[in-house]
Order: C-alpha cells, then sequence, then structure tokens
C-alpha cells in the first residue's frame, strides 16, 4: 500500500506500449499502481531511499529512445580479452545488426515473441519496480538455448545507455534453457553523455534439468547511473546457478537477486564484491527460496567502502518445511576504509525444515593495523601493503568467475582500484 | 651504526621508555634483557616504527640517519629488521608474492635491479636451507595456520631474505622447544657478520647460549640499568631479577 503521488509520474510510460504484451503489461500496471513506490519507511528500501533519489534526479519519466550507435564504438567497449559473442542493447533495444549471434541459440528481440508467460518468474507484486517494468519494458531480448546444448563461449549482454535529459530505460531479458544445456552470460553497461539515466532493469532466466547457468555482471557506469534490477531464476532439478555481481562504481545501484529453488540436487550460488567510493550507494538484495529437498546455495559477498559511500546487503534464506536436507550458506563481510562510509547488513534466515545445514555470517571492521605494519616493516610501501591487504580481503570472490578473460579483467580492475597492482 | 640517546617514548600518554641510552657497532650482538613490562619490547618497536608508539623525546641515528624520522618502510628499505615476537597471519597473501614484492622494494630503494621470477627463487631456495624451512609452507598464505615455530623460523627466513644490517630479534625463542630454538639460532648466526649487527631482545638466558652476546644490557622500568658482557646474563639466570629491582628501587628512594 502506498500514498506515494510520486507515482503519477510514471504515468507516460504506463500509458506508452501496446505489443503482444498487453495483458501481462495491464496486470504489471496494476501491480505497480496498488504497490507504488516504496515509501520512506518501506522495510525492503528501508536503506536505500530509491524514491527520493528519483524525485531528485530524474526530470523526465519517458523512455530513453535508442541512440546512434557505430559498429566501432561497439568493438571499443568489449572488455579486453573477451572471446565469445556479443549482444548489443541501445538503450534497452535489442540491436541484432550490431550483435555477434552465438550459433545454435535461439535469440530475438523480445517485443516480437508471442506466448510468452513474462512476469512468471519475475512475479510483479513482489517487487514495485518489477513490475514499472512488466508495465512498461522497452525492449530487451529472448534468448533460448536448446536441450543438450554446451555453449562453450560466453556470450556477453552489452548495453549502451544515454539519455537526453534524466530519462528512464527498462530492458527486459528472457532467458530459457532446455536440459542439459550449458551457458554463461556477461553483462556489462556502457553509460554513455554527461546526463543521469534510471535503469530498471528484469532478467527472467528458466533452467531445465540438470543445467548449469553461470550469470556475471560487471558494475562500472559511473556517477551517472541511477539502477534498480530484478534477476530472478528457476532452478530445477540436478542444475546449477552461479551469479556473481561486481560492483565498481556507480550513483545508486540496487540489485535483487533472487533463486528459487525447485528441483533437488540442485545448486545455487550468489557472490559478490562492491568497492565502493565517493557517493555511491549499492544494495545487493537477495533472496534464495529452498522448496525442496537435498539443494544447496552458497553465498559469499564481500564489500570495501570509502569515503560517503553506502553500502546495503540483505541476504534472505528461506527453506520451506519440505526442503530437508538442506545446505545453505551464507557470509558478507564489509571493510570501512573511512569514518564516513556506511554498511547496513542484514541477513534474513527463515527455516521451517528441521534437518538442514545454514550458516551465516556477518563482519565489518577496519583494515587491519598489525597486518599493515607487519608488511612496512618489511619494506612494503604504505599504500601498496594496504592494497594487498585489501585484495587479499575481497579477492576471492572472483575466484567463483569461470570465465578465464572475464575474471583477469576484473581481477585487474579491483587490483587497480585498490592499488594493490604490481 | 646505531646511536639511541635519552630516548623517551609513551603510548596513550603512558610513558614507557624513560631515557634509553645505547651504541651498537657493525659486528656487535647486543642482548637486551629485562623483567615484563620493563620496556624491551617497546624499544625494538619504536626501532622498527610502530605508530602507536610516541617519541616524546631523545634521539636515534642509523648509519647516521634521523630514524625517527623515517616511515617503517623506509627504515626496512635503510636495513632495519624487527623478527615479531607475534608474527601476523595475514590470510589471503600468499608468503612468496610478499616476499618478492619487499624484496624487489627494498633493492629498488638500493639502487639495485628488481630480481625476476628465476632469480627470486634460486635467492629463496639457497636462504629456506638456513632455517630448513618447507618451500610447502611457502607456498601458503603468509603465516596462516604456522606453528609458533614456523613462525619464528619465517622470521628469520625473512631476514635472510631482506639481508638486514640491524636486525632485532623480539623474543624470538619464546615459545619455542629446543630443537626449533637450535635452528633459529644457527640461522641468525650463519647471517651474522663484520658488518650487520644485532639486538637480541629476551625474557630468558637459554637464547644467548647459542646467539652468544658481546653485550648485555638490562632494562628495568624503561631505562638501562646495568650493562656488561655475557656472564651477565648467566648472572640473571641464576638470581632472577630480583635483586636488580631491589637495587634500583632502594637507590631510587634514597
Amino acid at each position: 500500500m502506498s500514498t506515494l503521488t510520486k507515482q503519477d509520474t510514471f504515468s507516460p510510460l504506463l500509458e506508452a506500449a501496446t505489443d503482444n504484451f498487453n495483458e501481462q503489461r495491464t496486470l504489471g500496471k496494476e501491480s505497480f499502481l496498488s504497490q507504488g513506490l516504496p515509501a520512506v519507511k518501506e522495510e525492503e528500501y528501508k536503506f536505500t531511499q530509491i524514491s527520493r533519489k528519483l524525485e531528485k534526479e530524474i526530470s523526465d519519466f519517458q523512455s530513453a529512445k535508442p541512440i546512434e550507435l557505430t559498429k566501432e564504438l561497439v568493438d571499443q567497449s568489449i572488455y579486453e580479452g573477451f572471446e565469445g559473442n556479443v549482444l548489443v542493447f541501445n538503450n534497452g533495444h535489442f540491436i541484432p545488426e550490431l550483435s555477434d549471434l552465438p550459433e545454435g541459440v535461439e535469440i530475438s528481440s523480445i517485443t516480437k515473441k508471442e506466448d510468452l508467460n513474462l512476469g512468471s518468474i519475475a512475479k510483479p507484486e513482489k517487487d514495485t519496480f518489477a513490475a514499472l517494468n512488466l508495465a512498461s519494458f522497452q525492449d530487451g531480448a529472448f534468448i533460448s538455448v536448446p536441450k543438450k546444448t554446451q555453449i562453450t563461449a560466453p556470450i556477453l549482454l552489452l548495453s549502451f545507455f544515454k539519455a537526453n535529459f534524466g530519462q528512464v530505460v527498462q530492458p527486459r531479458i528472457w532467458i530459457e534453457s532446455g536440459d542439459f544445456a550449458e551457458v554463461t552470460f556477461i553483462e556489462q553497461s556502457v553509460l554513455l553523455g554527461e546526463e543521469i539515466v534510471f535503469a530498471n532493469k528484469v532478467v527472467e532466466i528458466k533452467g531445465g534439468l540438470n543445467t548449469k547457468i553461470n550469470y556475471y555482471r560487471l558494475q562500472n557506469e559511473g556517477k551517472q547511473f541511477i539502477e534498480v534490477s530484478n534477476i530472478e531464476t528457476d532452478i530445477h532439478q540436478d542444475s546449477q546457478f552461479s551469479a556473481v555481481t561486481i560492483s565498481l562504481s556507480g550513483n545508486l545501484v540496487r540489485n535483487n537477486l533472487n533463486l528459487n529453488i525447485l528441483g533437488s540436487n540442485s545448486v545455487g550460488n550468489m557472490y559478490g564484491i562492491y568497492l565502493l567510493n565517493g557517493k555511491t550507494h549499492v544494495d545487493n538484495h537477495t533472496n534464495v527460496d529452498h522448496t525442496v529437498p537435498h539443494a544447496e546455495s552458497n553465498e559469499l559477498y564481500k564489500g570495501i567502502l570509502a569515503d560517503h559511500s553506502r553500502g546495503v546487503f540483505n541476504g534472505k534464506i528461506f527453506v520451506r518445511q519440505d526442503a530437508q536436507k538442506t545446505n545453505a550458506f551464507q557470509q558478507n563481510n564489509n571493510i570501512l576504509l573511512s569514518e564516513d562510509a556506511v554498511i547496513n547488513t542484514k541477513p534474513q534466515l527463515e527455516i521451517w525444515a528441521d534437518d538442514v545445514k545454514c550458516s551465516h555470517g556477518c563482519t565489518t571492521g577496519q583494515l587491519d593495523e598489525e597486518a599493515l605494519f607487519y608488511l612496512q616493516a618489511r619494506g612494503i610501501d604504505k599504500m601498496q601493503a594496504k592494497g594487498l591487504l585489501l585484495y587479499a580481503f575481497a579477492g576471492e570472490v572472483l575466484e567463483h568467475i569461470e570465465t578465464e578473460s572475464f575474471q583477469a579483467y576484473c581481477t585487474n580492475l579491483v587490483q587497480e582500484r585498490l592499488g594493490s597492482k604490481f | 651504526m646505531l646511536s639511541i640517546k635519552n630516548l623517551h617514548a609513551s603510548i596513550e600518554g603512558t610513558p614507557i621508555l624513560r631515557g634509553i641510552n645505547l651504541e651498537v657497532k657493525a659486528g656487535e650482538v647486543h642482548a637486551i634483557m629485562g623483567p615484563n613490562g620493563s620496556g624491551k619490547s617497546t624499544l625494538a618497536s619504536v626501532l622498527a616504527g610502530r605508530e602507536e608508539y610516541e617519541v616524546t623525546e631523545g634521539e636515534v641515528t642509523f648509519k647516521g640517519k634521523d630514524l625517527l624520522d623515517l616511515a617503517p618502510e623506509d627504515r626496512a628499505r635503510e636495513g632495519v629488521f624487527l623478527a615479531f615476537q607475534y608474527p601476523v597471519e595475514i590470510p589471503g597473501v600468499s608468503s612468496t608474492n610478499f616476499l618478492r614484492t619487499a624484496v624487489n622494494q627494498v633493492r629498488e630503494y638500493r639502487g639495485l635491479e628488481p630480481l625476476d621470477a628465476v632469480k627470486f627463487l634460486s635467492l629463496m631456495k639457497e636462504k629456506m636451507k638456513l632455517v630448513e624451512i618447507d618451500q610447502k609452507l611457502l607456498s601458503r598464505a603468509l603465516n596462516e595456520g604456522f606453528s609458533g615455530g614456523e613462525k619464528k623460523r619465517n622470521e628469520i627466513f625473512q631476514m635472510a631474505m631482506l639481508e638486514p644490517t640491524l636486525s632485532i630479534l623480539d623474543e624470538t625463542d619464546s615459545g619455542l622447544d629446543i630443537d626449533a630454538l637450535k635452528i633459529v639460532s644457527n640461522g641468525v648466526n650463519q647471517l651474522k657478520s663484520a658488518d650487520n649487527a644485532t639486538i637480541v631482545v629476551t625474557h630468558y638466558q637459554r637464547l644467548l647460549d647459542y646467539i652468544v652476546p658481546d653485550y648485555v644490557h638490562v632494562l628495568y622500568k624503561g631505562r638501562i640499568v646495568k650493562s656488561g658482557t655475557k656472564e651477565l646474563a648467566l648472572e640473571l639466570e641464576e638470581k632472577g631479577y630480583d635483586w636488580i629491582k631491589e637495587e634500583i628501587d632502594s637507590a631510587a628512594t634514597v
């Protein structure tokens, strides 16, 4: 329930589209209007005052139009060392002409598909921004990996954003995989121009049996990028899903990552690292829902916060009564480098089964001065010693990236940021 | 090489060192002994540049330079080495990478070429023998999960790698069994030369059976109250510290 009037400002968006998804869009709109924008005290957005931010920064609640995009710019923007296929998105619109489509995978613009049950995984009633996206998403991609198909090279989802002045981009991606399929996605985004953009993204991932899906994200768009994303996946029997989220810059970033474990003998992994400075605000809200017995989830998020930055971690583990023999592990560790940096961390475990192994822990501290002195006493420069210690703290998250080129690229970025590169 | 004059230092406003005077020349081994709380470890820490301690008076020159003016890393690069009483465990930092970074930063400061991977490894192999340290240990994170003895051996190994001119061993013997003590002492003795000096900080005389000092100083209440040769250490071993305490305390009340 909300009394916020600000949702009215979204009405230009809500009126906009008519296409194959009118029915779902209506559902999304109704859901958005009944939920409204998060109120100041809304529990799920308590530490992330997104409504106030949007009110202040977004002046034009219209969808940003596609911009001029060249093959050259696309090529320049792909991270160094990448080998694989690239899907290009222009202010949310999928651009097949600039993309390099992988063989054996069905890919198309999402608005061209029919009979797609959008909102069935990322349900609009669970999050108001998921509802807003369903009501008014512009475009995005439909990606289907057929049964028994192993896509060995990663697929890069390369998104370009640019607004004329404070506009909204709402991409939506639907990924489905047949049984025994394997695929890795890497999200990279580029913000062009100086204007602030609000991106409201939804990714729905529907796995098959015995599938393996990796979903990696690099968030490094700079201080003019406001983003809310809802990434949700259904994990079926004998499958593995791994997400790694690396957040290095942004204005205000809210990541909702939801794993629904629907089949036994499956594994859901959520790893994240956030290195924040300036006034960057990054909020990772994760939720893993164990509904069946004999499944596992692992979660490790590490943060280093400097300056006036703020981090939020909220990790919910839900173990239903039927989900006996669940193994669920969660860990969130933070280092605060300045007195003005803030972290709000909240593990949230709800366990209804009685034969499970669940653990969680969160720590927040400063850099270990004794360790720093030890390194200095061996002749290592103070700044480098700090970098070495910070990388030692956070670097382990990157080990969970299986794509070598992406791991190397991110390691490099992280080390550069931490001053631990020699 | 090292000249300490009227050194006063305090921690959080509490004075610990109250006027230390000490001259150390190249080729010498000095032992600093004293009861618990006398300021032995503080002296070692102040020389290495630990920030918690505030030097309130006095001066320290090392090879003609004002040591107190240098950052801890520059002291190390100038040739001061502190073997820690409690070596720090640093998960995530590999022993080898750490040491290579340290060695090359020290070399750079001294105007030497950095060692490449091959040269570094062969230097490591050579120095490892000194303290009989296992390669497996060095492939792990720095000091992580090392036993007490392994940590102390690793300190001496690092000392061998960095080739300091002044080594300060802060209670390196504490917690060592006799075999480990022999190995560590043997390493220290082999590194001794006419060009470097060693300060051995210890509570017990036992270590001095193996690392034979030229001078023994007794620290009490932040001052050196007695200096002598190795016989002084034996006397302390036999009689304990009480007689010195009494001597000093009664002198003070007169």
